[in-house]
């Protein structure tokens, strides 16, 4: 405190009677005038604004905003979305007009990665990880101008609740960096409820506006129904042997700690996992990242004595959200920020996807079969860098799609961090990992080399040709502390 | 080795996911074939060289071919070249 | 080999025929009958060889053609006679229909083995005729649906309305020492209906059961495996024979009981079941 070491005393005025605070009111921060919002936010060309995806496919507010942004004829702007979806392909004029400049996300799905992958975007694409994101937010790496947070409601004075509201989301885990760096904070809603609004995800003293409008989204695009476990005998298959592969590596013991995504194989694996636990008699520590009622059930059943949710998947996990005080909402930060102490880092078994994997195990989620963009590592790299045993399930034959390759297209996750493949084929092992071919050998699990399992599917579907690529870099893979881990190149059209 | 003339249209095999439709009908003095497939990218090529091999072994050199193709092994491929060929033709053996 | 679990699938879905192999059933039975359509016949023919010419499966294939009263049991025999497989299954078994599939194996030279499937009231009363009719057949495997449905019964989840049937056709299958095939269950979601009857099944002395979703698999084949106990016990036994030969003796007992050629068939059954079966196990049943 160098205040108080070079206190100068002669320096120090003392607050004169007249100047006394009188008791204020503060300023409304509540408005439903864009053009008003927008004239004191005053966005100049290349400004940085961000949002978060707990809306998912049915969110309303980045277009919305971007649009107006586009309307009032800014330029250069760098987008900072958690994750974009299909519904943000109303965005792709405004690639092409020049008005977002850059991107950086997560995750992105749809017509707007394919029109990046073609090359509409000026700037360049960063790729990053969810705890990566919230690292670079919080580290100061990216400075936000202004964060639009879509929220389920608010009150009048900026306590944002996801679990309230006509739009309820639940947690809102990768909207707290932002609102907490970001110079400016426009809380975004169409639910505006009584003082207090509780629980708040972001309170009050974070919101520097709200703004009003008619609908944040599309509730059938926010959340599913009950999310379905994979009827398919293939991916039941590879289930039910990454169960076994979990068994044998010895980590599935009282106080274990587990996470899955909430695709079809990976819920699967959790069913199963249910069933051994009640089976074994088996009683987990928490269970973590987006949660759906899979897992919720797993909490009520007592398998687990808490969750970790930064993102809820469905209805019932809003529900247990709001009613479960041992279902705990995570920041990105919380859950996977690299320069801080996270929830990965105590992570035992973690289940993920892939769309290709290569021989040295490295994983690329972030571009499709067609080298296109149509994914991302939302939390992939965190979670395979944080974990005890981080397991890749996936078909090896599907409709011909090649899963194996020899260098895949983009690397999201560094084959360094991932320990196991599961497919309907056989299950191999990263060599890094000596400790677990022995594990699954004595366990007489159906362990292959990766190389070989790769010649066998070139047996049966021939060798894909490559994805055709310009030499044109639109955009970067980054790794969750920050470096460069691969090029994201333009397609051939 | 025997030809097979196409007489008629016919098809064979399906939309499903990992299978392939297969139409064929008289050509025009030369096979004409025409490929539409999720994987085209990847294994374009390879597809039409099984059904111009299967075309071949079958003895068929003059048809109009289309094919949507769902992800098809190659197993796949030829069997449904061969159904379709043999619905599509009065086989003489030459 | 003893198949505890024998799975049906389609014969003209080229997804579910290549990876049939990997589900985890002892047998896979391909369908060329009634999982095809009349139109598809002719393709589904062609698919399944082409898959098994490409692929060598895992599992035991066996491929159901269709039956002798219509035009494509010859056609299906010609079509798959120069597969790698293990046997055919004959649906709408007859005396006709084995002895013409027991002629055309033996013109042809085949070495295929064959199940017979009991699925008619006539079938039934003359399965022991029928099947001692070919040297061929290891297995007889009832159909409940049609076979119900020719007695003009209500088919139902308890099945009291096969227990008969059952009985009968374990009974024959003990007679002709081959194996006795339950019934597939039909409601795919119904894992605890489905383990209820493959225990009553086992119980009542099938030694296998036919499925028609890959879901079932496991739990079918738990029902039918031997319990580490039974595996336990039968190994003792068969120890204790082992022990009374070497000293001559003609008869022993175990745990206080007398140990008679009936446990001891039964131990060596068990032991092929579970896959603990030696060789020099052969000649301990005199």
């Amino acid at each position: 405190m160098d205040y108080l070491n070079n206190i100068d005393l002669d320096s120090i005025k003392i607050i004169d009677k007249s100047e006394y605070p009188t008791k204020g009111i503060k300023k409304d921060k509540v408005t439903n005038d864009i053009d008003n919002l927008f004239k004191e936010l005053n966005i100049h060309d290349g400004a940085v604004v961000s949002f978060h995806h707990h809306l998912r496919n049915g969110d309303s507010v980045t277009n919305l905003i971007m649009k107006h942004i586009q309307k009032l004829g800014i330029k250069d702007i760098t987008l900072v979305a958690s994750s974009l979806f299909p519904t943000n392909k109303e965005l792709i004029p405004l690639l092409k007009d020049g008005t977002i400049k850059n991107i950086v996300t997560s995750y992105i799905s749809g017509e707007l990665g394919e029109a990046i992958s073609q090359g509409e975007l000026k700037g360049y694409i960063i790729m990053q990880s969810h705890g990566g994101r919230a690292r670079s937010i919080l580290n100061g790496e990216i400075e936000i101008d202004v964060a639009f947070i879509a929220s389920p409601s608010s009150d009048n004075k900026g306590n944002i609740s996801g679990v309230n509201g006509i739009n309820s989301c639940g947690t809102l885990g990768y909207a707290i960096a932002d609102s907490m760096m970001a110079k400016k904070v426009v809380a975004v809603t169409d639910s505006l409820v009584e003082y207090p609004n509780y629980p708040a995800d972001i309170t009050e003293d974070y919101v520097d506006h709200i703004l009003l409008v008619d609908s944040i989204g599309l509730k059938s695009g926010i959340v599913s129904g009950t999310t379905m476990i994979t009827k398919d005998p293939i991916g039941l298959k590879i289930a039910k042997d990454t169960l076994k592969v979990m068994e044998a590596s010895g980590l599935l013991k009282d106080g274990f700690s587990f996470q899955s995504g909430a695709g079809g194989i990976s819920l699967a694996v959790t069913s199963f996992l249910r069933e051994y636990m009640i089976e074994n008699n088996l009683k987990g520590s928490f269970a973590s990242g987006g949660i759906t009622g899979y897992l919720t059930d797993m909490l009520e059943e007592g398998l687990f004595d808490a969750l970790f949710d930064v993102q809820c998947f469905d209805l019932q996990a809003i529900e247990s959200l709001k009613k479960n005080p041992n279902h705990l909402r995570m920041s990105a930060s919380q859950y996977g920020n690299p320069e801080v102490s996270t929830v990965v880092d105590n992570l035992d078994i973690v289940i993920l996807g892939a769309t290709e994997i290569d021989t040295n195990f490295n994983v690329n989620v972030t571009t499709g079969s067609h080298g296109m963009l149509m994914g991302g590592s939302g939390g992939h790299q965190d979670t395979a860098a944080g974990s005890k045993l981080s397991i890749i399930v996936s078909k090896l034959f599907s409709s011909r799609i090649p899963l194996i390759k020899d260098r895949v297209d983009v690397i999201t996750t560094p084959g360094s961090t991932v320990d196991v493949l599961v497919t309907e084929r056989g299950i191999c092992v990263n060599p890094l990992r000596q400790d677990l071919i022995e594990k699954f050998k004595e366990a007489k699990l159906n362990v292959v080399d990766i190389n070989e399992l790769k010649a066998y599917s070139e047996k049966i579907m021939g060798v894909a040709k490559p994805i055709e690529k310009t030499e044109r870099v639109i955009g970067f893979s980054e790794y969750r502390d920050g470096r460069i881990i691969d090029y994201i190149y333009e397609v051939k059209r | 080795m025997h030809e097979t003339k196409i007489t008629k249209m016919a098809k064979a095999g399906s939309v499903e996911s990992n299978d392939i439709l297969v139409m064929i009908s008289p050509g025009e003095g030369k096979i004409d074939l025409e490929i539409e497939s999720v994987v085209y990218n990847q294994y374009g090529d390879d597809i039409r060289k099984t059904i111009l091999d299967t075309l071949q072994e079958e003895g068929v050199t003059d048809a109009k071919v289309i094919v949507k193709d769902k992800g098809a092994l190659d197993f796949t491929i030829r069997a449904r070249v061969k159904a379709c060929v043999k619905r599509g033709s009065e086989q003489d053996e030459l | 080999m003893s198949y505890k679990t024998l799975l049906f699938m389609p014969g003209n879905n080229p997804g579910m025929l290549q990876s049939s192999d990997i589900l985890g059933a002892d047998g896979i039975i391909i369908d060329l009958e009634d999982a095809v359509a009349l139109t598809e016949k002719d393709a589904a023919r062609i698919l399944v060889c082409e898959y098994l010419n490409t692929f060598e499966p895992q599992s035991d294939i066996f491929i159901r053609v269709n039956p002798l009263d219509t035009p494509f049991f010859y056609k299906d025999l010609e079509a798959i006679k120069n597969l790698n497989i293990t046997g055919i299954v004959l649906p709408k078994v007859s005396v006709e229909s084995m002895e013409a599939l027991d002629k055309y194996l033996t013109e042809n030279n085949l070495d295929f083995k064959v199940i017979g499937l009991v699925e008619t009231a006539l079938g039934l009363e003359m399965a022991m005729d029928i099947l001692s009719r070919s040297k061929k057949v290891i297995g007889v495997l009832l159909g409940a649906e049609d076979l119900t449905l020719d007695l003009g019964a209500k088919r139902t989840k308890e099945s009291e309305e096969i227990a008969y049937a059952r009985s009968r056709i374990i009974a024959v299958s003990k007679a002709l020492q081959i194996e006795a095939i339950d019934t597939p269950w039909t409601d795919t979601d119904d894992y605890e209906g489905l383990r209820k009857d493959a225990l009553n099944a086992k119980e009542l002395g099938m030694t296998g059961k036919a499925l028609i979703s890959p879901r079932h698999v496991d739990i079918v084949n738990k029902v039918f495996a031997p319990s580490e106990e039974e595996i336990k016990h039968a190994l003792r036994v068969v120890e204790g024979v082992k022990a009374a030969n070497e000293k001559g003796l003609g008869a022993f007992s175990l745990d206080g009981k007398m140990v008679d050629a009936p446990i001891i068939k039964r131990a060596l059954n068990l032991l092929k079941m579970s896959g603990d079966y030696k060789e020099e196990y052969d000649g301990l049943l005199k």
